[in-house]
């Protein structure tokens, strides 16, 4: 446990200026462990970027980094990701 | 129950203070009008972005207050000693002054209605915000719902709502407290930080499959969500809102 | 839309001195606790730091080993992409240069990598010719784990994403691999003097 660390919730406001789905309640696949769960249930890090990691194997699943018109999305650690639409 | 939500790229808003209303020695309650706001679910949040004049930025997260039918926007903030953002909002802000906010955000950590329950909300120092936007929409719907809020506190006078929460105990709704650090005379009720035993007394039982949802200090929510888990709660039933090292 | 200027809004910054501090940087007394995961914790007992790759031997040190060798205080400037500078940081720590000594290489290249799988790359020059360490005290302390103790990179020349914390070694390479966040968005190098930070900067 890291006192810092947030739950995927916490970057709601960030997914949602790119995907006009709600992003939280999306369920990812991790392609490490194969664990499933919702988007808003994500280990949230913050480092130079943000860093959505699996609750249950730390597999980094998603980064974010962005400037003032950039965003840069990375979805290694995820298999699939279920949207509702 | 998760609805289709086709919702648009978010932007920035301007929001214009109408009113600040202290609600602790050290938590204020800022009420905003957003022009153009889409509406809002209990549960969740706002961006606040505050720009400097040379144009350096800061942003924090802030649970919403109110409930969906109130038109002002409700944010209740605790003032943090070393903080950046949060003495600006509640020494600075009077109303007429504009922020910027981005919202709502957060599907996640939501509760409606319609979902019924039974509900245990706990909560830790400010982690009460969205819980009370929980509790006030239940009350505005009439819902009776089974609904039992856990909230740890330093002492009595810092127990955010803590007149409302008296006022709208009953119907279904217990409100039980933990003061941490100090009590006043003749305090028979909890008095340390909320651990598996007092979860266990509080209930409801897993059993029941309550919805649970928890929010606060990060180290707070770490060891309440891992306790219901423990007592047998289902970690889908467990829903979790962390506020990072010091409550956002 | 430009942002709203809020009033009375200064955010919690130091005044720069002139010529110290990169473009779009800001000032601060604090120390800022950024991570890319959780805080890894090895103990002291089974902690080593490596060099390996394009070497003819790979070089090994245990927590022992590594403070047998000479190290040394160093006064810095650190500049974190975030936008945080923070002036006159001391460190303690074993030089490159110290853990390079002798070793033949025709490695152009470096990966730095650490616990918890985190890796920055940088060309080989920019840690050798006392411009890095291996850094395991702050401020006269030992290197607090959040701050990525037990020992962490420090190459203040760069934003501070390329100096790793929690660091186990360095692995020389005859081509240049982006690491983490440098395949996520971060520019390759991260000079904040050309202010560097994104790809395409």
């Amino acid at each position: 446990m890291d006192a810092l660390m947030l739950d995927g919730n916490a970057v709601a406001g960030l997914l949602q200026e790119v995907f006009a789905v709600e992003m939280t309640t999306a369920i990812e696949t991790c392609n490490r462990c194969g664990a499933t769960d919702p988007v808003g249930a994500l280990y949230v890090f913050r480092g130079a970027g943000i860093v959505m990691r699996c609750p249950h194997c730390d597999n980094a699943l998603v980064t974010i980094v962005k400037d003032s018109t950039r965003m840069w999305i990375g979805f290694a650690g995820i298999r699939t990701l279920q949207v509702t639409v | 129950m998760a609805r289709a939500a086709v919702l648009g790229r978010l932007t920035w808003q301007v929001a214009e203070v109408v009113d600040v209303a202290a609600e602790t020695p050290r938590v204020k309650t800022l009420a905003f009008d957003v022009p153009g706001w889409p509406g809002h679910r209990a549960g969740q949040h706002v961006d606040v972005r505050l720009t400097a004049e040379d144009g350096y930025q800061a942003q924090r997260s802030y649970s919403i207050a109110s409930t969906p039918d109130n038109p002002r926007i409700e944010l209740t903030v605790e003032r943090l000693d070393d903080g950046e953002v949060s003495p600006y909002l509640t020494d600075e802000l009077r109303p007429g002054d504009q922020i910027e906010l981005r919202g709502p955000v957060g599907g996640y950590f939501v509760w409606e209605p319609p979902q019924g329950g039974p509900l245990l909300l706990v909560g830790g120092g400010s982690g009460v915000v969205p819980l009370m936007a929980m509790i006030r929409t239940r009350d505005a719907a009439g819902s009776d719902a089974e609904t039992r809020l856990l909230l740890s506190s330093r002492g009595w006078d810092d127990v955010i709502y803590r007149d409302e929460l008296e006022q709208l105990r009953g119907d279904g709704l217990s409100v039980v407290h933990t003061l941490t650090r100090s009590q006043p005379p003749g305090w028979t009720a909890y008095a340390r930080r909320v651990d598996a035993e007092m979860l266990a007394e509080v209930g409801p039982n897993p059993a029941e499959r309550p919805h649970a949802y928890v929010c606060g200090p990060t180290p707070f929510v770490e060891a309440v969500a891992e306790a219901l888990v423990q007592l047998g709660h289902k970690p889908h039933r467990v829903k979790t809102e962390r506020f990072g090292p010091t409550g956002g | 839309m430009p942002p709203l200027i809020s009033r009375g809004f200064r955010g919690r910054r130091d005044d720069a001195p002139a010529g110290r501090v990169p473009p779009g940087q800001y000032v601060t007394r604090d120390f800022p606790v950024l991570s890319a995961g959780p805080t890894p914790h090895t103990p002291l007992e089974r902690w080593d730091f490596s060099i390996v790759g394009e070497v003819d031997e790979p070089r090994r040190w245990s927590w022992q080993e590594l403070h047998a060798l000479p190290s040394e205080e160093v006064t810095v400037d650190i500049h974190c992409v975030t936008k945080w500078s923070k002036l006159d940081t001391v460190w303690q720590g074993v030089s490159v240069d110290t853990l390079l000594d002798g070793i033949e290489t025709s490695a152009e290249y470096v990966v730095q990598f650490s616990d918890g799988g985190y890796t920055t790359n940088l060309p080989l020059e920019d840690v050798t010719g006392g411009k890095a360490w291996v850094a395991f005290a702050y401020d006269g302390e030992p290197l607090d784990p959040e701050h990525g103790g037990p020992a962490r990179m420090l190459v203040p020349h760069l934003y501070f994403w390329k100096s790793a914390k929690w660091v186990r070694g360095l692995r020389l390479a005859a081509t240049d691999e982006p690491g983490f966040w440098e395949i996520n968005g971060y520019h390759n190098y991260g000079d904040p003097w050309r202010e560097q930070r994104y790809w395409g900067d």
